[in-house]
């Protein structure tokens, strides 16, 4: 590859490699630790308040318990060779240099410490195979750098083995919370969801108000009342969407998307403010239980609605969550129509309207934008999507360009399965780690910095919540705005003209007409 | 971790949020948004005292969409846009402008 300086005459411009990997620099983000949480924050979540008196006893016994109960967890620690094919894959590792951001180093963490307990070798001949007794060092190191992997298993695709670094993060955490070590950021959420419904706090009142107040933003947009509906029972379809949705930008541009193509479509709908969030943050922590607690909400939910579809909106991990978890953590949904898919993601659905012609769409309404795709990481590398293998690549970008114009990929071993995940993932969007998270973007960032080179690219789109929050934040220190992430469902929004809506165009036409 | 309101401390968290919501006076936002780096004007307490009557009414910072819809419309568009809205707090009107308001930070992929 070219290298900084040698921009071919004429030739696309090259402004930096998203792969390149950077000189090591032992340490380097080992002072960078998230806040830690409070007893307030762990103790509804069922984890001890704060740092237990016999953590070291507790916390190996967890380790063991896991290797035992969970096959993945012991074979990853057992079979990794350090082939290194993993070092140079992790964004972390590229934006920072620090080698224990390689996911090696990572997993070998935790994995010295289980070899030292759990192995006859590291049991009689510790120093002979890199085991390491736990102290509380090693206690402090796992909660700095196991707070550093946004689990977006990018590495996991490159190893030979499979082994999958999110499963030994999540792991670790996991261990980390049961001796009372939690992260503020995660458990604070999860004990907020588990009283209100959803992550940001907002109570039935709010959300309702909120949502009023969206249906007004539409109607003067459109001249149509399109409906947002909220605990409507006997509706068709249940959306479970991240509460992002209802608070920031651009994430509310992608609710509206929803919203004109339900309206499009005909179907009835529901939005419920007891199951208002799609975000599941007990995946990030491990915790099998919250994980489930998060989502039987989802099932009390479609039950006391009595609908007859689930369709989750724009959300990374709620769709990994939802696509590969949800029937064993609150199935079965032998109660729902059985003709859809269970659950649905709002972009088949759309994608399914669009192809039977349902949606009247105007292309050129996105004009302005030339745009490119953000694979995010859960969603690539932890689901699937339509009818179709690599439907979860395919489907959001057949959506995009039906309603746009403009569209490039950015360079290919940084989208599809390859995706750098956003720098923002896993549990870290929080605002004391934004060094981490500017630092952990740069991939994403240099790979758009090339294709805006190349292609003119002005935006990019993104399915999930963090993604778009994460970017709204950290690309203005790349050169771009904050607005230049966009939902995907924005641009449909944006694209879809409505039954009876009377467009700029038409408005002029008859104007000129006598 | 606190603020010195005229010799009052006023307990906040690792992120300068108040604890305790009651504490909020005027003379502490100034504190606040002094420890901002912030110059409270008009236009800043127009969204701070937004802010603090719905918090008052739902028990939750607005949609930033909301907050510019109603200082759109009561001091107008050149006030009431969201690029206007980042000048005035740089680090966004839901965090900065709620920390200044006394209220909770919003959570979340937010």
């Amino acid at each position: 590859m070219a290298s900084l300086d040698m921009n071919a005459e004429g030739g696309p411009k090259f402004v930096g490699d998203p792969l390149k990997i950077p000189a090591i620099e032992c340490g380097a983000m080992m002072d960078t630790n998230t806040f830690a949480a409070a007893p307030e924050h762990n103790e509804p979540l069922g984890f001890p308040g704060e740092l237990l008196d016999n953590w070291q006893e507790v916390a190996i016994a967890k380790m063991g318990e896991l290797a035992a109960n969970n096959r993945a967890f012991k074979v990853y620690l057992d079979t990794c060779v350090k082939c290194g094919a993993c070092t140079d894959k992790c964004h972390y590792f590229l934006g920072t240099g620090d080698p224990k951001n390689m996911p090696v180093a990572r997993q070998d963490l935790l994995r010295s410490v289980y070899r030292r307990y759990y192995t006859f070798a590291g049991k009689y001949f510790p120093w002979l195979v890199g085991a390491r007794d736990l102290t509380k060092d090693v206690l402090d190191e796992w909660y700095t750098y196991y707070h550093q992997c946004s689990q977006c298993r990018r590495c996991a695709v490159a190893c030979p083995y499979g082994i999958d670094t999110a499963e030994i993060s999540m792991a670790a955490r996991e261990i980390l919370d049961s001796v009372g070590v939690g992260q503020k950021y995660c458990n604070e959420i999860i004990a907020k969801l588990k009283k209100t419904g959803n992550n940001l706090g907002l109570n039935p009142k709010a959300l309702a108000a909120t949502l009023e107040d969206l249906e007004e933003d539409l109607e003067d947009e459109t001249g149509i009342a399109v409906k947002i509906p909220l605990d409507v029972k006997g509706a068709d379809i249940l959306l479970i969407t991240p509460s992002a949705d209802f608070f920031a930008e651009p994430h509310i541009d992608g609710l509206l998307g929803y919203a004109k193509v339900f309206h499009s479509a005909g179907v009835s709908w529901t939005i419920s403010s007891y199951a208002s969030e799609a975000a599941n943050f007990g995946m990030f922590i491990g915790s099998y239980e919250n994980m489930r607690e998060v989502s039987w909400r989802i099932r009390q939910a479609a039950k006391d609605l009595g609908v007859k579809r689930i369709v989750f909106g724009e959300c990374g991990h709620a769709w990994r969550v939802a696509y590969s978890f949800l029937n064993t953590l609150a199935g079965p949904f032998d109660f729902l129509d059985q003709n859809y898919p269970i659950p649905q993601h709002i972009l088949e659905f759309t994608l399914d309207e669009i192809e039977s012609g349902n949606l009247k769409i105007d292309k050129s309404r996105n004009d302005e934008f030339v745009m490119t795709y953000h694979d995010s990481c859960n969603v690539a590398r932890g689901s699937a999507m339509g009818r179709k293998e690599g439907g979860q690549f395919d489907v959001p970008r057949a959506v995009i360009k039906a309603v746009c114009n403009n569209f490039y990929d950015m360079e290919r071993d940084t989208i599809r399965e390859n995706t750098f995940c956003c720098g923002g993932g896993g549990g870290l969007l929080t605002d004391d780690l934004m060094d981490l998270r500017i630092k952990g973007a740069k991939p994403r960032m240099t790979a758009l910095q090339q294709v805006s080179e190349d292609h003119g690219v002005t935006h990019m789109a993104a399915i999930c919540a963090i993604c778009k929050t994460q970017f709204s934040k950290v690309m203005p220190k790349f050169g771009y705005e904050m607005d230049n992430v966009m939902s995907v469902h924005q641009l449909v929004a944006n694209a879809v003209i409505l039954d009876g809506q009377e467009t700029e165009a038409e408005t002029a036409t008859a104007e000129e007409t006598p | 971790m606190a603020y010195d309101v005229n010799g009052t401390t006023v307990e906040h968290d690792e992120e300068g949020y108040i604890t305790n919501l009651s504490d909020w006076s005027k003379e502490l936002a100034d504190v606040i948004a002094d420890a901002e780096e912030i110059e409270m004007g008009e236009e800043h307490w127009a969204v701070v005292n937004f802010l603090r009557d719905y918090y008052e009414e739902y028990q939750i910072a607005p949609a930033v969409r909301v907050l510019i819809k109603s200082i759109k419309k009561s001091m107008g568009p050149e006030v009431g846009n969201n690029k206007y809205m980042y000048e005035l707090f740089p680090y966004g009107p839901a965090k900065q402008a709620c920390k200044i308001a006394g209220l909770p930070k919003p959570t979340g992929c937010v």
